[in-house]
């Protein structure tokens, strides 16, 4: 490109040598390059103005073609697309027991809400209404139709009876919601394990059923997946069992005066819970609010068999024994000095009776003595002991598909010294559920490997780790058997069914520190059959008293074994065992001569 | 002397200005503004008697009023459009400091008639929003920048239109008011792509609206349920665009009949943001169809004349003044179409608003003003064809 000055200096000099004005010719030279530069633009400018164009051209048409998209299509019923509404999936699903029996499933209702703006006449809606529900109050009712609100939720279930009623007051701003509520046909059964369900976000077309306990709440995403479309979960509860379970012991419960009772009956190969009651209980279709105050044992929301973190006695001094078993340190007829009481720094320890100098140490069981099983314990050790009882699950909260499964963290002592060696042996200065102690139970005499409780239906016995080798198991049940054919558990025979078990009697602490003298939780664990077990049942009873002898008794022996025995006679025909009978002698030859 | 070439436009001394004005004017652009006028009062008959019953009027209340609006809008129009490039870059100078002014005191005097967004000035018998007021001053103003720019020794026109641009989105982004805001910012970008901005710019720019947008959302919550509202799969049937997608499906192809329309009833914006749907669902498909292609021919007639420009000014000012207008049609239209997200915007002429009108009034008015036919200079333009490049 040539640069052309403004002002040549040639023409300048010219310019002034004729006496003109030089900057005229710089203006006529700006002028110049000016018009040759709007051209330059313009012609930049052509193609930009035509996209433009072409722009609106495009944004035009697209508008006019959604526009006939939109004014061709078909006007369709408007979908509630509002935050309320969406997502909302009602079904839930249904829980079964093991055989596919109902506990828990859905029905239609309705729910009632009010539009005020709709009504017509407010003062005598509310009064009709407060006649219906008497728990409403017509004052209130008539405030909130004449406030500002738009809306408002009346009742949230409804029956038909009451939904004809309020049908018939005819008000327009009166409506119903459908709704699905949650239904648990079988009441109070198992109603710790099933927990309850309320509503969550609620729209008028529809609102969500959540868990709000047990399992309803563990599993609620599960219930809830549209992609399990709506099968139903199979717990490992047996429906009649419980019911004969909860019956028996609610029964034991009165008889032994206890302030509350708790079983647990478990499939000792598959962990499944097949039984697990916890008295008082509640009706999950009107589930108690949770009482404020009071002593959180006493609310019939508190699930015994879970939350109830006690010590369990005696019933641990099995563990002690097995291990020394496993270990090699002493065999079933190894004799234990049982010399009383046993000293150990500033602590005593004692027997309820006094069984001489030394037992064999299934004596030492049978006979339930704490200074025997210490001293096994002293034996094993801390180290020992503790690893032993972890692989027991003795150690961490249970692995329960319910929410109230985190409650269960067994108590253990702050400093396991070899005092505390010494009394956990035999269940004190420790403490556990009761499902804690079936789970490990289990473990024991089913031949030796782990089994973790579930409360889901399993297909098959679990391959749990090994914890004890199969012949220390065997012993174990025969232990076990021992103890109830001529032990402390003497009342827990059971014809045909070899029950075998272990009691335990601890006293209660204080909540001021100490124990109670006259308040006691009283365990039987037990296993049937003992020579083939096949299911573990703990029956715990709070604070029982026996009172047909002319002292009170709270032991075990007297007041959990016999509810327990009751149990088994009344659970095991339904569980499909047959009972052993000594078979008849055969029929001998007679001669006879005529 | 005589017209040589066919197409030349001979430059009659003394001539008189109707005549004159008449021969030069865009009349199609022109035919098209009085069309959509006269839709506009057609569809007040049917929309805004709600409203007068609402606030409890006469039922053409507010019709009696667009008309008059309208004639002053109109009146403003023809006046400004008889008036040299010159004068209208005077007018157009003066009239952006005052509302500039009018837009900067909004936070002190204005009032939001509790819808929100302090956008007013009440004078009682009418409500005036300098926004709308400000569009056709800031376009002139902005080109004329622009265009000082493109000279030789001139000032930097570009920066300081930016900041200029810059400053009022600023105000208007306070109010708030992004629809606006973001009419300013596009109007003044399509002036600088036309004055020449280099193209790689003008994708960062592009970048920064899109992230500025980004910004609005997280931070307003006004703005982001409007866009949550927008890119929802579903219609929530109770909204405003719920009301207008539904009255343009029952409208169909030929609508429902005059006053059969229901939409109107439900809808609070039925004679302003939402006229399309009223009219979509009473006339049907046909009414829209004939709004969109009056539009389109005076986007399209005004660009077709302003390519020829050879003043940079009057050629920036003009595609300013056109976006402006275009781009409020289209955003109003496709909000009704649930092509964009629900954003304010009236439809030029038609919906019922004094301030929209009149301000629409006069952009239209300063817009036929630089696009009315002069003579371009050299003989060789008539035998090149338009939009051959450089």
């Amino acid at each position: 490109m040539i640069r052309m000055p403004l002002r040549p200096l040639a023409r300048v000099l010219d310019a002034r040598a004729r006496g003109e004005n030089p900057d005229a010719i710089e203006r006529e030279n700006i002028r110049r390059r000016h018009y040759e530069m709007h051209d330059r633009f313009r012609r930049r400018s052509e193609g930009r103005i035509l996209l433009l164009g072409a722009f609106f051209l495009a944004a035009f048409a697209a508008v006019g073609a959604r526009l006939g998209a939109l004014a061709l299509s078909e006007p369709r019923e408007p979908r509630t697309a509002s935050a309320a509404g969406v997502g909302i999936v009602a079904q839930r699903a249904d829980i079964v027991d093991r055989r596919g029996r109902i506990l828990a499933t859905n029905i239609g209702t309705y729910s009632l809400y009010a539009q005020p703006p709709l009504m017509v006449d407010k003062a005598a809606a509310a009064q009709a209404l407060a006649g219906i529900f008497p728990d409403l109050d017509e004052r209130d009712l008539l405030s909130k139709f004449s406030g500002k609100r738009k809306f408002l939720w009346v009742r949230k279930k409804l029956s038909p009876e009451q939904m004809q009623a309020v049908h018939d007051i005819g008000d327009p701003g009166l409506l119903f919601g459908p709704r699905e509520m949650r239904l648990y046909p079988n009441g109070r059964l198992a109603a710790h394990v099933l927990g309850g369900a309320s509503f969550g976000r609620e729209g008028v077309s529809a609102a969500e059923v959540i868990g709000v306990a047990g399992v309803e709440r563990a599993l609620d995403d599960t219930l809830r997946d549209p992609a399990n479309g709506g099968r139903p979960l199979a717990l490992s509860l047996d429906l009649t069992v419980q019911a004969a379970t909860r019956r028996v012991l609610e029964g034991g419960m009165k008889l032994m005066n206890a302030r509350g009772a708790t079983a647990v009956l478990m499939d000792v190969h598959t962990g499944e819970v097949i039984a697990l009651v916890s008295l008082p209980d509640f009706d999950p279709n009107d589930r108690p609010r949770r009482s404020l105050g009071g002593d959180p044992a006493d609310n019939p929301l508190f699930n015994r068999a879970v939350q109830g973190v006690y010590e369990l006695g005696s019933t641990y001094k099995i563990f002690a024994a097995a291990q020394a078993l496993d270990l090699g340190l002493a065999s079933p007829d190894t004799m234990i000095d049982t010399r009383g009481p046993l000293r150990w720094g500033r602590y005593r320890i004692r027997d309820f009776h006094d069984y001489g100098d030394r037992l064999s140490l299934t004596d030492v069981i049978v006979k339930s003595s704490n200074v025997g099983i210490a001293r096994v314990a002293q034996q094993i050790g801390a180290g020992r002991q503790q690893a032993f009882l972890k692989s027991l699950g003795l150690f961490e909260p249970l692995p329960l598909e319910m929410v109230e499964a985190k409650g269960s963290r067994p108590l253990l002592p702050a400093k396991w010294s070899e005092i505390s060696t010494m009394t956990v042996s035999y269940g004190h200065g420790i403490s556990a559920s009761p499902v804690h102690l079936a789970a490990a139970y289990a473990t024991l005499v089913n031949g030796g490997t782990r089994v973790r409780p579930t409360l889901l239906r399993q297909d098959g016995p679990q391959q749990g780790e090994r914890v004890v080798t199969p012949e220390t198991s065997r012993q174990i049940r025969h232990m076990l058997r021992q103890v109830v054919v001529r032990g402390t558990a003497s009342f827990g025979e059971v014809a045909g069914y070899e029950v075998g078990g272990k009691t335990g009697t601890a006293d209660k602490p204080k909540p001021t520190g100490g124990y109670y003298d006259d308040k006691v939780i009283a365990t039987f664990a037990s296993i049937f059959p003992a020579s083939d077990p096949r299911y573990v049942l703990v029956v715990t009873l709070d604070e029982p008293v026996e009172t047909s002898g002319p002292k009170p008794r709270r032991t075990a022996g007297w007041t959990a074994v016999p509810v327990a025995a009751e149990i088994i006679r009344r659970v095991a025909p339904l569980l499909d065992l047959r009972p052993r009978i000594e078979p008849l002698r055969p029929p001998a030859v007679t001669l006879t001569g005529n | 002397m005589t017209e040589m070439v066919y197409g030349t436009l001979s430059v009659r001394e003394n001539e008189p200005i109707l005549p004159r004005w008449w021969r030069t004017v865009d009349g199609w652009a022109l035919s098209s503004v009085f069309l959509l006028f006269a839709i506009g009062l057609l569809l007040g008959l049917a929309a805004s008697p709600p409203l007068a019953a609402r606030n409890g009027l006469e039922p053409f209340h507010y019709v009696q009023r667009q008309a008059i609006f309208g004639g002053m809008a109109l009146v403003a129009m023809l006046v400004l459009s008889m008036m040299s490039p010159r004068a209208v870059r005077r007018i157009g100078v003066f009239g952006f400091v005052l509302a500039f002014a009018a837009l900067a005191l909004l936070p002190a005097f204005g009032t939001d008639f509790g819808k929100g967004a302090v956008r007013w000035f009440s004078l009682g018998f009418a409500a005036v929003q300098p926004s709308e007021f400000l569009k056709p001053g800031f376009v002139i103003m902005a080109a004329w920048l622009l265009a000082a720019g493109l000279e030789i020794n001139g000032p930097p026109g570009r920066t300081w239109s930016l900041i200029l641009t810059l400053v009022i989105v600023g105000l208007l982004a306070i109010q708030p008011d992004f629809g606006q805001a973001t009419l300013f910012l596009f109007g003044w970008g399509v002036m600088y792509f036309v004055a020449g901005a280099p193209f790689l710019l003008l994708t960062g720019l592009a970048g920064l609206v899109l992230f500025g947008g980004m910004f609005a959302y997280e931070n307003s919550e006004h703005f982001a349920r409007r866009i949550d509202g927008f890119l929802s799969a579903e219609v929530d049937p109770t909204t405003q665009i719920g009301y207008a997608a539904n009255a343009i499906r029952e409208g169909g192809l030929f609508g429902v009949g005059v006053g059969e329309g229901q939409v109107k009833w439900s809808l609070p914006d039925a004679h302003t943001d939402f006229i399309i749907a009223v009219a979509a669902e009473e006339y049907g498909m046909v009414l829209i169809v004939l709004i969109i292609a009056l539009y389109a021919v005076i986007v399209l007639s005004s660009l077709w004349r302003l390519i020829r420009e050879r003043d940079p000014f009057i050629r920036l000012a003009g595609t300013g003044l056109v976006t402006v207008f275009g781009v409020q049609a289209l955003v109003n239209m496709g909000v009704a179409v649930r092509l964009l997200p629900a954003k304010g915007m009236t439809l030029p002429f038609v919906s019922y608003g004094g301030s929209s009108l009149i301000a629409m009034g006069i952009v239209m008015g300063m817009l036929f003003a630089l696009t009315r036919s002069r003579p371009q200079g050299e003989l060789g333009d008539h035998f090149r064809p338009v939009g051959a490049g450089r």
